[in-house]
């Protein structure tokens, strides 16, 4: 796919006018979207987040994705918007000045329904000397905010959510996409990354305050370099806590991993032994911090000590 | 009107062929594979095209966007058949006491035991069960003891699956998400159409493994016919039609006189129309092979001419899923038309206005 046209190739009015017209084909990571968006306000959020993906001509896609504009009758002046996959909504119509987290989450919940050919661990991936980080956390750990300061601390992004690995491989899978930040998490990043690229804040979502981190040119770039485990960190973001990293048990980090897993029990016997052979070839440790520039010095120091 | 046809033909042809005829699948166009993952998901038969390519060794030489929908799907079938396989495992302990009368497996779950081709891939949510009514109360009862609850539903829908359905309401593991729906007959109590669950239970076979039954290889089929074509709206349910045809491909293979044994049966259980449709569907949409004899037999169970030519104009727009890009006025009708019919059978006209008068009431009410 070295010969692909991307995002940044078309002008701002280009990408409008295909993306609100027949769609676009959008390579993220092992997926190819068709997006088709008519909701005026997204579009030019759309452009700069997937700036550097892939547009693909002619595919196989793993899912079409709609998003329009409607009007909740009889209250005919709320604005609200249509998420579809492949002409059905998955739920109901949300808020229009909601519809960017609206559309990331769309796009989260189909991967999650639809690849099951996929170990999908509920994690953040990185890359750093050709090994995979592993950070599988339960929402509001900080998996998501130590995800996007790593990957301005020299990390390549694989993903702030799925931790994709074929059955039987050893591989982690990039899947690079917008990265959603919650609340504080918002001003942490603008402080500590000033260069990234934030884009518009949602406020009152189920989630609170999201905004969203784009991926890093590199990581999409590079999306198709897939990398083996090196380390697994159970992050844990904790007010006030001085850093604590401390290794621990396989068997802990077995059943750690196993339950964090989004289709571990659908895949079985399967999914089984390729968690197990993860933790057998990774080292494993849980981490706890409060602050970030600590927390990613100390994942950048234990990266190049297990460099040699 | 004619794009709209031919969007539909291009659906039921790259459908049809897939199915018929698996190898054809590597020869197609990116942009015929891309319909073909989207329409065979709304069908529910990806899970089903994913085994057959399996066997027939051409899954892996897809593009990977396709085989990943396809290993994806496949995954998701056998996880649900090991759930199912779990649950009836767990059933069978908890009636370890129970003596009045046999458990038979139906549908998927009979497929599953059976070990049937067509189990392969196939996509199904609950666990059908059949016993005789007279037991039924008390299956419900040991289940309740035993980890199992019934449904909480409100008083008219209590008395609409005890008095008017079936079955009883859904029962379900508190640790787990299976339904298992107790039935005691093919046919609600209220339908135009009477079969004899009698005879249904008296010819159920006992598997060689375990304590369930499964129903007489024709009854297997009727049961499959009849709930096609008489229990349901028929909308996006290709899957149905694809199951009678593969159980019939495979019943006429293991017994030269299947097809009498289904005629006099279908006669017995009161069951000509739904036959009737059914073998005319399973041909004409499918190509199913049914000698012409049995076609001949069956020509004197079809309605009046007049209805035949409507049911000829809804049904395969209904069980086709529509394209997903040029969505068309013209299934909805149809599946609406279906939808009110398989109402209009299921009961008497009095108690089709009161119920749908119900239901009318109720949703409005839970809206404010």
């Amino acid at each position: 796919m070295g010969n692909s046209q991307k995002v940044s190739d078309l002008s701002p009015q280009v990408f409008e006018s295909l993306l609100s017209g027949s769609g676009i084909s959008l390579q993220i990571g092992p997926f190819i979207a068709r997006v088709r968006v008519e909701v005026t306000s997204l579009i030019d959020p759309l452009y700069r987040f997937y700036h550097d993906h892939p547009l693909l001509a002619d595919e196989i896609h793993s899912f079409h994705l709609r998003l329009q504009p409607k009007r909740a009758f009889p209250r005919l002046y709320r604005h609200r918007v249509r998420f579809t996959v492949d002409g059905r909504k998955p739920h109901e119509d949300m808020p229009a000045a909601q519809a960017l987290p609206v559309f990331e989450w769309g796009l989260n919940l189909v991967i999650a329904l639809r690849s099951h050919s996929f170990l999908m661990l509920h994690s953040a991936v990185l890359e750093r000397n050709g090994q995979a980080l592993l950070l599988p956390a339960m929402p509001g750990h900080g998996k998501t905010t130590l995800c996007a300061g790593l990957s301005h601390r020299g990390w390549r992004t694989f993903s702030d959510e799925f931790g994709l690995i074929r059955p039987g491989s050893l591989e982690m899978i990039p899947v690079p996409r917008p990265m959603a930040l919650k609340n504080e998490s918002i001003d942490i990043i603008r402080d500590f990354a000033p260069d990234a690229f934030i884009g518009p804040v949602t406020r009152n979502t189920r989630k609170g305050t999201v905004a969203h981190v784009k991926p890093t040119a590199e990581s999409v770039a590079r999306q198709n370099e897939t990398a083996p485990v090196g380390m697994i960190v159970f992050p844990r973001w904790v007010k006030g806590a001085s850093l604590t990293l401390q290794p621990i048990s396989k068997a802990e980090s077995f059943m750690l991993l196993a339950t964090n897993a989004f289709n571990y029990e659908l895949l079985a016997e399967a999914a089984f032994l390729t968690v197990r052979d993860l933790v057998n070839g990774a080292d494993c440790y849980r981490l706890e911090y409060s602050g970030l520039d600590e927390a990613t010095a100390r994942l950048n120091e234990l990266a190049e000590a297990n460099r040699g | 009107m004619g794009s709209t046809q031919s969007h539909q033909e291009i659906v039921r042809e790259l459908l049809v062929t897939a199915l018929d005829n698996p190898g054809a699948v590597a020869s197609m166009t990116a942009s015929e594979l891309d319909l073909l993952m989207r329409v065979a998901r709304r069908a529910r038969v990806l899970g089903k095209l994913a085994a057959l390519l399996r066997e027939a060794g051409g899954l892996e030489s897809l593009p990977e966007t396709a085989s990943d929908q396809l290993q994806s799907a496949l995954v998701l079938a056998e996880s649900r058949a090991r759930l199912a396989l779990w649950e009836l495992d767990r059933i069978s302990w908890a009636l370890s006491d129970f003596k009045d009368g046999n458990c038979i497996a139906m549908k998927g779950c009979a497929y599953l035991l059976l070990d049937l081709p067509i189990a392969r891939g196939r996509i199904f949510a609950d666990v059908d069960l059949m016993l005789p009514e007279a037991a039924l109360k008390d299956v419900e009862k040991l289940l309740n003891e035993r980890g199992w609850r019934s449904q909480e539903l409100t008083p008219y829908d209590q008395n609409y699956y005890r008095n008017w359905t079936h079955e009883l309401p859904p029962v379900v593991h508190v640790e787990r998400e299976v339904e298992i729906d107790l039935h005691h007959n093919i046919l609600p109590r209220t339908a135009r159409l009477k079969p004899d669950s009698h005879k249904l239970l008296k010819d159920a076979k006992r598997l060689s493994k375990g304590k369930y039954y499964v129903l007489a290889n024709e009854d297997i089929v009727l049961h499959a016919m009849t709930h096609l074509m008489f229990n349901d709206d028929l909308a996006d349910k290709l899957r149905d039609l694809v199951d009678i045809d593969g159980l019939l491909q495979y019943f006429t293979g293991k017994d030269d006189e299947f097809w009498e044994h289904v005629l006099t049966r279908a006669e017995e259980l009161d069951l000509r129309r739904p036959t009737y449709y059914s073998l005319r569907y399973v041909r004409q949409l499918l190509g199913c092979t049914i000698p012409a004899s049995v076609i001949d037999a069956t020509d004197s169970w079809a309605p009046p001419a007049a209805i035949v030519w409507l049911m000829d104009r809804l049904v395969p727009r209904a069980l086709f899923p529509p394209h997903p890009d040029y969505p068309s006025r013209l299934t909805e009708v149809s599946r609406l038309m279906l939808y009110v019919r398989s109402h209009w059978i299921r009961m008497p006209p009095w108690l089709l206005i009161y119920h749908l008068s119900y239901k009318l009431c109720m949703t409005r009410f839970r809206k404010k």
